[in-house]
């Protein structure tokens, strides 16, 4: 593993956490947001947190596909799986995801329906082609990264004429989220941490670029930081935004320059808006409604589209009311502040969602980094 | 079981195993004497009856038992087959026994090839006649086509341990090291990449083997010095220390440079989203070990093929929450957590 050992270096990695302690102006404090849960995740799997000086701190932003879908969605998704003429596809870190019944795909699968766990979306093309007379839908969900394959994938039901395969689009948009969480109209009552930078998503702006982040960093006022996932890269874009801060700039700057550019993947782009458009809304766990925030098919292939198909219907459900999903996805609370955390809720029964994927902040922290908690309060 | 002359020879070649195969009756002694026997060769099993008389040594006897469901059947570096022999040895193995004896129930789903099978038994009597072990009895059921995924293979195991021997979780105390027997993870990352039709440029082949040698050598120089043997199969690294954890009452504090991972199952992990720790293994083991004979035990591994790449990863700690904490190679601290449910591969 050539390639990936470069950026895990531990003795550059001291550099660096040296640089950032030494610019890092001890009377003031940085919190900066990784958007990300692919960064949640390596910040918890490398130990990045204990390698910043007290005063660095990161939040944990909503930024893993899985966890801020709402119960209402995954209802849908069950509800259709229960039809007995359907075939669901789903990627594996969406079965255990719990409904608004504490009822989840695992367990309907359980109970008879027929549920594939998918890798890729050929998989779902393959099951399609073998099962001509099952309806076979794919439930697509992801950020602008899984959105190109989605689009290709129905390009390719298209040429092959498969009649009874359709998709169940929950593909999100990242800056309408980072807008939410910096203004919002429920953040009156959650309330929100300060946030004084963002660490930019990585595969995300590979496909988008960074041009569409200028917007947000001019109107917030914010740094923004576009890094990799391995290690170095996030404690290198650390470092930049704490000097961004400390010179009083809100730039959009690019840590990953070997593979992301200022426009992105054109053509993804493109093959992208010629098959879907903008939803009015979509709700996010945590987060609630957020305009033009999601995905959906157009109306050229609406034959493509599960949710004309099959008529399935929105029913918006109250989460568990001790659930803290909502703060956490904003930075205001962290998960042990959360009653249920690793009490009712782990990753073996989730109650919340940020507890599913291993990119959820409540994940990330009771798989990788819960033996802080003991150390602070034995402190 | 009865072996007899009989009729039409099995078509190992082409023909497929169908419920008469499981109905007691000519075709399925006809699979056992043709199949089974000649694959197993042994005097207990040309006896012929339902159950084997065998002589035992002096010592305790221990005994296993295992079910191997695995996909796909064959994978690079071995089959279910190989895979139930060298399980069951290891587990016996991993009490510090001596394994001697194994019995094999098939459960075979109506169809299957006869060509498939007899690859599969081959390998078995192949991997128990290089340790030495027989497999004395064994069953066979055929089951209705979609009742099964193929085969499923359940092997039981004896054997006998020393006198005085007595290896056991909760024997752990603080300050003993842990001892890994190589690197980590090939075993289910060979598995995986098959299922996933990965074509990565080295190939990734199973570990798995019977580590009964090594463990001869390691208790010759160890003795009762070692106080805990368990192979990580599934759940990997983690989830056995996570066990031994709890059994213990101690904690686990680990150095993730000193833990071998082959580069190729590394690169291979990293593409899954999956985490070599959390990645079963057949052919290894771990042990902990008394600080003072950490390095003999250790050296005595070296020294066998299978334990070339020994190594001494991290101690026994004092910790009432009985983490398993590790320090990244990248400097950090994080725990080294059981699996939730099933591995599964990240979606971005
Ligand atoms: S611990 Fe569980 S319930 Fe609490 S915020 Fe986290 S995911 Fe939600």
């Amino acid at each position: 593993m050539k390639y990936a050992d470069e950026f895990r270096d531990k003795t550059i990695a001291r550099g660096l956490a040296r640089a950032i302690g030494a610019e890092a102006e001890s009377q003031s404090e940085y919190r900066f947001m990784e958007f990300c849960g692919g960064h949640t995740h390596a910040i918890s799997r490398y130990g990045l947190e204990d390698m910043l000086p007290a005063n660095v701190r990161m939040i944990h932003g909503p930024g893993c596909p899985v966890c801020v879908l709402p119960a209402s969605r995954i209802d849908m998704a069950i509800r259709l799986a229960e039809r007995p003429e359907v075939t669901l596809c789903v990627y594996g870190d969406l079965m255990r995801v719990p409904g608004s019944q504490g009822k989840s795909l695992l367990t309907a699968k359980a109970f008879g329906a027929d549920i594939r766990m998918v890798y890729s979306t050929l998989d779902a093309i393959r099951i399609a082609e073998q099962a001509p007379n099952r309806e076979v839908v794919f439930f697509a969900i992801g950020f602008e990264t899984t959105t190109p394959p989605t689009a290709v994938m129905i390009r390719l039901a298209e040429k092959k004429w498969l009649k009874s395969f359709s998709v169940f689009c929950n593909h999100v948009l990242t800056p309408s989220a980072m807008h939410s969480i910096l203004e919002s109209p429920d953040i009156r009552n959650i309330g929100r941490v300060e946030v004084d930078g963002f660490l930019g998503p990585a595969h995300v702006s590979a496909i988008i670029g960074t041009e569409p982040y200028e917007v947000l960093a001019q109107q917030f006022g914010k740094p923004i930081v576009i890094a990799g996932f391995e290690p170095l890269d996030m404690m290198q874009a650390i470092l930049m935004l704490v000097r961004q801060v400390n010179e009083g700039r809100h730039e959009v700057e690019n840590q990953y320059s070997r593979a992301v550019t200022r426009k992105g993947n054109r053509r993804a782009q493109e093959e992208v808006s010629d098959i879907f458009e903008l939803r009015d809304q979509f709700e996010w766990r945590g987060l609630g409604l957020v305009p033009h925030s999601g995905l959906k098919l157009k109306q050229a292939y609406a034959q493509f589209d599960a949710e004309m198909r099959f008529a399935m219907h929105e029913v918006r459900v109250a989460d568990n009311p001790a659930c803290e999903c909502g703060a956490i996805l904003r930075g205001v609370k962290r998960p042990v502040d959360c009653e249920l955390f690793g009490t009712v809720c782990t990753p073996e029964i989730p109650t919340g969602s940020c507890m599913v994927s291993s990119e959820g902040a409540c994940a990330a922290h009771w798989t990788y980094g819960r033996f802080r908690d003991y150390q602070l309060r034995r402190a | 079981m009865r072996a007899t002359a009989y009729q039409r020879k099995l078509d190992v070649k082409n023909g497929r195993i169908d419920l008469s195969h499981g109905a007691g009756g000519r075709a399925m002694a006809q699979l056992i004497s043709g199949l089974f026997h000649e694959a197993f060769g042994n005097e207990w099993l040309a006896r012929g009856n339902d159950q084997a008389a065998f002589d035992v040594g002096a010592g305790r006897m221990v005994m296993t038992t295992d079910g191997y469901v695995v996909s796909p059947l064959f994978f690079p570096g071995g089959n279910i087959g190989s895979l139930a022999v060298h399980g069951t040895i290891n587990d016996v193995a991993m009490g510090g026994a001596r394994p001697l004896y194994l019995s094999a129930s098939f459960i075979i789903e109506e169809g299957f090839r006869f060509s498939d099978l007899k690859t599969i038994a081959d390998s078995m009597g192949e991997a128990a006649r290089a340790a030495g072990v027989y497999i004395i009895t064994g069953d066979t059921k055929v089951v209705e086509r979609g009742k099964a995924d193929g085969l499923f293979i359940s092997t039981t195991g004896v054997g006998v341990l020393a006198d005085g021997l007595d290896l056991s979780a909760e024997k752990a105390r603080v300050g003993d090291r842990v001892l890994v027997s190589g690197s980590l993870g090939d075993h289910g990352t060979a598995i995986m990449s098959r299922r996933q039709n990965l074509a990565f440029e080295t190939e990734i082949v199973s570990d798995s083997a019977a580590l009964h040698d090594l463990v001869a050598l390691m208790v010759a120089a160890g003795g009762s010095s070692i106080r805990v043997m368990r192979d990580p199969t599934r759940g990997g690294l983690a989830a056995m220390l996570n066990e031994i954890a709890h059994q213990s009452g101690l904690g686990f504090r680990l150095q993730e440079e000193a833990i071998p991972v082959k580069p190729a199952v590394a690169a291979a992990c990293e593409l899954l989203g999956l985490d070599p720790l959390h990645v079963a293994n057949e052919g290894k083991l771990v042990a902990i070990v008394a600080p003072d004979m950490a390095d003999a035990v250790l050296a005595a591994m070296k020294a066998h093929p299978l334990g070339c790449d020994a190594a001494d990863i991290g101690e026994a700690v004092a910790d009432n929450h009985q983490f398993v904490q590790m320090s990244t190679g990248f400097g950090g601290g994080r725990i080294v957590d059981w699996l939730a449910g099933e591995q599964l591969p990240r979606i971005c």
